[in-house]
């Protein structure tokens, strides 16, 4: 219930319109409570009194209460529909807005197609309730007391056998919400196992050919597809015989009012025209009863959508800016680890006591193994974590003292999935700075050495690329992204080298790029290129979370340890005989990555 | 309850449907046409018996009360309840006949389509993207199902009621009938004008819909980038434009929608008034043909012109689906297959592993070969590398062992036998297949190794995991073999995910091996255990290998120097090394890295072997395949 309480504070801003609609919906009740009545006095007052002068006037009022009554009935659901588009419109941003805030560690585990079907689905689930539920309530319980108490106050022992069936009604309701919805909630649930089954046969089609798995194939699939079959032929079944009951349920009444009403009549205790206005409430007392089943369902399905909207935005932001955090201002660059660990689940440390004084413009290649956490060092710097212990300082001040986005805007980052947006290329170059000139966005392709390629498009910086666009390879994305870091001009860098591979000449060219975009700035890098580490000004190796070796290359080497086993591993693939598989296991089982 | 929403036609032209595929929707109708007939009748009687409720409460009226019959009402209600019961009877089996077609029939469709899909050749998957091939099997379907079903009983059922109705209201009262039924086309044309409006509206709602899915989930899976270049601002920004754009298509659609109904009531409401007035002025004249128990019935029938009407008028958006869907599945089902068996084919036995190509011609394209007259050969047990640049013709090379297509000139001979004339499944049969991207189905990770061979035992998968080394990290995995993976689970990394598809290959035990080395980089120590499962892999069966590993091409008894469709260089590493041709260029760009170091002022760092980094890769055709 708590759920439809926080709703409502998202109604709150309408509630004028919502209180327009509402009494918009009362009037609605009200003329469909006179509109049997004028019909009663039609047949009474003037065809059955013969009062033919009447007529023109009978004809008027039928049509004009329906033309009032149309009227009323646009204003009100236009109303609603303008204020729940309007607060679906508020919920989407707002979770739109606290997604954006939400950290990493939020995105490590979340799925994104399920943060898809909240914003989108369950918006929608709310969105129903909101613009047509709460009507759809009022309304049904307005309607149906009123026409209770009109036909009680007309002839209360007609009413009474009108409602003989009412218990039955109510059996069949339930019913429907206990057994028929949820075999076509199973449906679904079928529909999305054939779904999947598809896609996955068709991704992986050249597997299945190379294995010759056709019949297999076509086993399993025949399996669910028969399943859901017979699922769907189940739930047809018994929501045919259900609805059929209750139709044959409302008709009884029917019946049972012109069986009795008819005696009353000829007794003389009934009018002919009331006997026909009741006929034509009957339908009014005993739809919302059947609309029951349809409004309780409702219900719980938008208390389900709303707990799964409430828990994103009940999910706090593990790394915020603390109240009275300010701008870091420009930077030097220097960089400092202080007696640094880190746990993503607050008990397995994945980096332990890291001591690390980087001086400005000074290059750190980074190396260790899977899992050694090489990549978890470098995302505390932007904070996109924050130390479970220890302090990260940047000239000297801690980084949970300045706001995210001044400390954010300082640092370029190029991670090792270079993730670029579809939009046009000028659009995804300035992405880090939206207000960046021509000049300087095409200053930065040239150094990142992609303005040849950009210019050789037919549509120069303006084509599009990603999902609906031209599609670029590994090395032209890597480059992209790393003209959008560029552009930044940020003080500090954090690149991963790790990437997919790339033909010679583009490996040149990302390499020219790579030392235009480290001269004169702090850098961090995961390296994975030999000429990366031997340039670097210090290399520090990570094993199991803690900082093992770190010197130059020479001193490394000369030490003979973990680090002249990667490079002999990593850069020297053919000497593997050189070192037993013992030994180099023993390398990298004390690591404890694998 | 209709599955319009379904499609994901981004803009059909509604106007240049092409209706000639619809027909040919027979064949799939043709085993059930008793089950359909049956229906077809219930639903004529259901729609007949369903017009005699109203004469039914006329006669209450107008007879049996004036008579002052108690005996009589009783016996007319009675009669009322027995004819609802029979109708609402035939309509649940009606229903239920329906229902078994209709999904009987999908299930039919589905099957064909699922496998004739298991047939089409790979230039069919690479021409159509994974997404539309997946809608026409689930969505394009369902709009034919719609069309089927509720559709064709639905148009049958409105008509007959339409006409039933019109036909009691004549006998009745001819003259008020025809005043009444004036409204009749004004409703049609009102229903028309707003119903087609309504379903451009929603298509205009979909679309934007669509938008804001597009903007999500660009925004979600990018999120690391947006919040590492603090984009946050601009980007909630664009994302109030585009719910905002969304918000103003609804409330159009809305518009209209909060019209439809008020309007419709208003006709109706129009043709009671008619009623009640001309039947009035009929009572005044004393025209025996009026009571007020036909005016009340007329009343009656008023309310269900409403429905079929506006059935009939959806119907026409069904069928308009239905023709785009029916096209789209046909595409799908007259796609002949690029290579199938011929008659006669034989089933290609135990074989020693002898592959060789002949002078052969291949193109995608058969006016533009890219393979222009190859000949190579694999002895048994030997291992061939394949190296060149992007676009060399190596994948086609592989793709015609395989038999994924075709020759246009030349052979492809196994052990002497050319691959046309044997079945294709008696062919792969023989082949371990590993590609580049290393497909992962879901299920559990033993499935996965089972995969290539179905009645492998547990021990069987687990002594396969162990032999390319794959063991250790899936028993460190929570569930071991049984831990469940899927296509794009993040549970396995690339490596881990290669070495699964090596003890797959090793489980199928083949003869002939075609290998495709992925390129995208891993850890070191994957990196060895790669290296090592490799040397196993390769180890007593023939093998083609597109090679991008150093020691791949080192270890290989020839290798194919492969460039522009033809054969440049043959020989072992040694051999082209000293040739001094393309092959030492390739290698020595690839290198060009540790070359440098070589000559660097490191003392002790290289020895004077080559060293290299961790693939022989001189080409970028892979670049993206991350």
């Amino acid at each position: 219930m708590s759920v439809l309480r926080r709703l409502l504070k998202f109604v709150a801003p309408y509630w004028k319109r919502y209180a327009l609609a509402l009494v918009f919906l009362l009037a609605i009740s009200g003329l469909n409570l006179l509109q049997p009545m004028v019909i009663g006095w039609v047949v009474d007052g003037v065809l059955a009194a013969e009062k033919y002068d009447l007529l023109l006037y009978a004809g008027l009022a039928i049509f004009g209460m329906a033309a009032v009554k149309g009227i009323i009935q646009y204003l009100q659901r236009f109303n609603m529909a303008y204020a729940g588009q309007k607060v679906v419109f508020d919920i989407r941003n707002t979770l739109y807005r606290h997604l954006q805030q939400l950290s990493y560690s939020f995105y490590d585990q979340a799925q994104t197609g399920q943060l898809m079907s909240r914003v989108t689905s369950d918006v929608n689930a709310v969105q129903r309730f909101l613009s047509n539920g709460i009507v759809q309530i009022v309304s049904t319980v307005v309607s149906f007391s009123a026409t209770l108490i009109l036909m009680l106050s007309l002839n209360w022992k007609l009413t009474l056998i009108s409602m003989v069936t009412v218990p039955l009604l109510l059996w069949r309701v339930k019913i429907y919400s206990t057994k028929v919805r949820p075999m076509f909630a199973q449906i679904q649930e079928q529909v999305a196992v054939v779904n999947t089954r598809i896609q996955e046969n068709i991704a992986g089609q050249r597997v299945v050919k190379a294995f010759a798995r056709k019949e297999y194939e076509l086993e399993k699939f025949e399996r669910d597809n028969m399943e859901l079959l017979q699922r769907s032929i189940r739930a047809e079944r018994l929501s045919a015989i259900n609805w059929s009951l209750m139709r044959l349920l409302t008709e009884t009444s029917l019946a049972l009012i012109l069986w009795y009403g008819g005696r009353q009549v000829i007794s003389f205790e009934l009018s002919l025209g009331t006997l026909i206005s009741f006929n034509m409430l009957l339908g009014q007392l005993l739809g919302p009863i059947r609309s029951l089943g349809w409004i309780v369902s409702m219900v719980q399905r938008t208390i389900a959508s709303g707990e799964r909207i409430f828990e994103i935005l009940d999910t706090e932001a593990d790394v915020r800016d603390k109240p009275g955090a300010k701008p870091i201002g420009k930077i030097e660059g220097r960089v400092t680890f202080d007696n640094v660990s880190f746990a993503y689940d607050g008990v397995n440390m994945v980096l332990k006591n890291i001591n690390l004084d980087v001086a400005p413009g000074e290059t750190v290649a980074i190396l260790g193994g899977t899992g050694s956490g090489k990549s978890t060092l470098i995302m505390l710097i932007p904070r996109f974590y924050d130390p479970t212990e220890g302090r990260i300082l940047i000239d000297g001040i801690d980084i949970r003292d300045v706001t995210l986005e001044s400390l954010r805007r300082q640092i370029g980052i190029v991670t090792q999935e270079t993730f670029l947006f579809s939009a046009s290329i000028r659009d995804n170059i300035a992405y880090g700075k939206p207000e960046a000139t021509d000049e300087e966005i095409i200053e930065a392709a040239k150094a990142a050495h992609i303005h040849d390629f950009i210019m050789s498009l037919p549509d120069g910086y303006d084509t599009i690329i990603g999902e609906r666009g031209v599609g670029l390879s590994g090395g032209q994305k890597q480059r992209v992204a790393i003209a959008r870091a560029l552009l930044m001009d940020a003080r500090i860098l954090l690149l991963d080298e790790s990437t997919s591979s790339v033909d010679v000449e583009t490996e040149m060219q990302i390499q020219q790029a790579f030392s235009r975009l480290l001269k004169d700035r702090t850098a961090f890098i995961i390296a994975q290129r030999l000429s990366t580490v031997r340039d670097a000004d210090r290399i520090v190796v990570l094993d199991n979370g803690t900082i093992v070796e770190e010197g130059t290359h020479e001193e490394l080497l000369e030490l003979g340890g973990i680090y002249t086993a990667i490079y002999n591993l990593q850069f020297r693939p053919q000497e593997i005989n050189f070192l037993g598989d013992d030994e180099i296991e023993s390398v990298f089982n004390q690591g404890g990555g694998n | 309850m209709g599955h319009h929403g379904g499609l994901d036609t981004d803009d059909i032209d509604l106007k240049q449907v092409d209706f000639s595929h619809i027909p040919k929707l027979v064949e799939f109708i043709v085993p059930f046409k008793w089950h359909l007939a049956l229906a077809l009748v219930m639903t004529i009687a259901v729609a007949i018996m369903g017009t005699f409720g109203p004469l039914l409460i006329r006669r209450i009226l107008d007879v049996d009360i004036p008579a002052g019959s108690i005996e009589q009402v009783t016996k007319t209600a009675l009669t009322y309840l027995l004819v609802i019961a029979v109708i609402e009877l035939l309509r649940v089996a009606q229903h239920y006949m329906m229902a078994w077609v209709g999904q009987n029939m999908l299930f039919s469709m589905r099957y064909r389509l699922f496998s004739h899909l298991q047939d089409l050749g790979l230039d069919f998957y690479d021409r159509i993207q994974a997404g539309r091939i997946m809608s026409r099997v689930t969505s394009d379907v369902e709009a034919i199902n719609d069309l089927m079903t509720s559709g064709i009983l639905g148009l049958v059922s409105d008509l007959v009621s339409l006409v039933a109705i019109v036909v009691i209201m004549l006998r009745m009262n001819t003259k008020l009938a025809l005043i009444a039924l004036t409204i009749v086309p004004i409703l049609f044309i009102v229903v028309w004008t707003l119903r087609t409006r309504m379903t451009r509206a929603y298509h205009k709602v979909r679309r934007r819909a669509a938008d804001i899915s597009a903007n999500l989930q660009e925004s979600i899976s990018g999120m690391r980038i947006v919040q590492a270049f603090s984009r946050e601002d601009v980007n909630a920004e664009r994302f109030v434009e585009t719910t905002y754009r969304s918000f103003e298509a609804q409330m159009e659609a809305e518009k209209l929608r909060a019209m439809f109904n008020p309007i419709v009531d208003m006709i109706a409401a129009l043709g009671s008034a008619l009623i009640v007035y001309y039947g009035g002025l009929q009572m005044s004249w004393g025209d025996p043909a009026i009571t007020i128990g036909t005016i009340s019935a007329f009343l009656n029938y008023m309310t269900r012109f409403f429905w079929p009407i506006r059935n009939l008028v959806d119907m026409y958006n069904v069928v308009l689906q239905a023709g785009v869907s029916a096209e789209r599945i046909f595409e799908v089902l007259e796609t002949e297959p690029n290579v199938k068996d011929k008659e006669g084919a034989i089933e290609l036995k135990d074989i020693e592993g002898h592959v060789k190509l002949e002078d052969v011609v291949f193109g995608y394209d058969p006016d533009h070969p890219v393979l222009h007259g190859v000949s190579l050969e694999a002895l048994p047990k030997e291992t061939i590398a394949l190296v060149g640049p992007t676009g060399a013709g190596k994948s086609s090379i592989i793709n015609l062992i395989c038999r994924f297509y075709d020759v246009q000139e030349g052979r492809v001979l196994i052990d002497d036998i050319d691959v046309r004339d044997v079945t294709i499944e008696s062919l792969r049969r023989n082949m371990g297949i590993v590609l580049q991207d290393t497909f992962i189905f879901s299920g559990t990770i033993r499935e996965n190794i089972r995969y290539g061979r179905l009645d492998a035992t547990d021990e069987e998968v687990e002594e396969a995991a162990k032999i390319v080394g794959a063991h250790d990290f899936i028993i460190n995995l929570p569930d071991g073999y049984d831990t469940e993976v899927r296509e794009r689970g993040s549970r396995l990394s690339v490596g881990q995910r290669q070495l699964l598809s090596f003890a797959r290959a090793i489980l199928a035990d083949p003869r002939i091996l075609i290998l495709d080395e992925a390129t995208s980089s891993v850890d070191a120590y994957t990196e060895y255990l790669i290296q090592k499962a490799l040397v196993k892999l390769f180890e007593g069966r023939t093998s083609v290998v597109i090679a991008h590993r150093l020691s791949t091409v080192r270890n290989a008894d020839r290798i194919y120097v492969i460039e522009s469709g033809k054969v440049k260089e043959v020989g072992n590493h040694d051999e082209l090394v000293a040739l001094g041709g393309m092959y030492k260029s390739l290698y020595e760009k690839q290198f060009t890295d540790v070359i440098a170091a070589e000559n660097g002022d490191d003392a002790e760092g290289v020895s004077s072997r080559s060293a290299g980094v961790a693939e022989f890769n001189p080409s970028a055709e892979h670049g993206g395949s991350s």
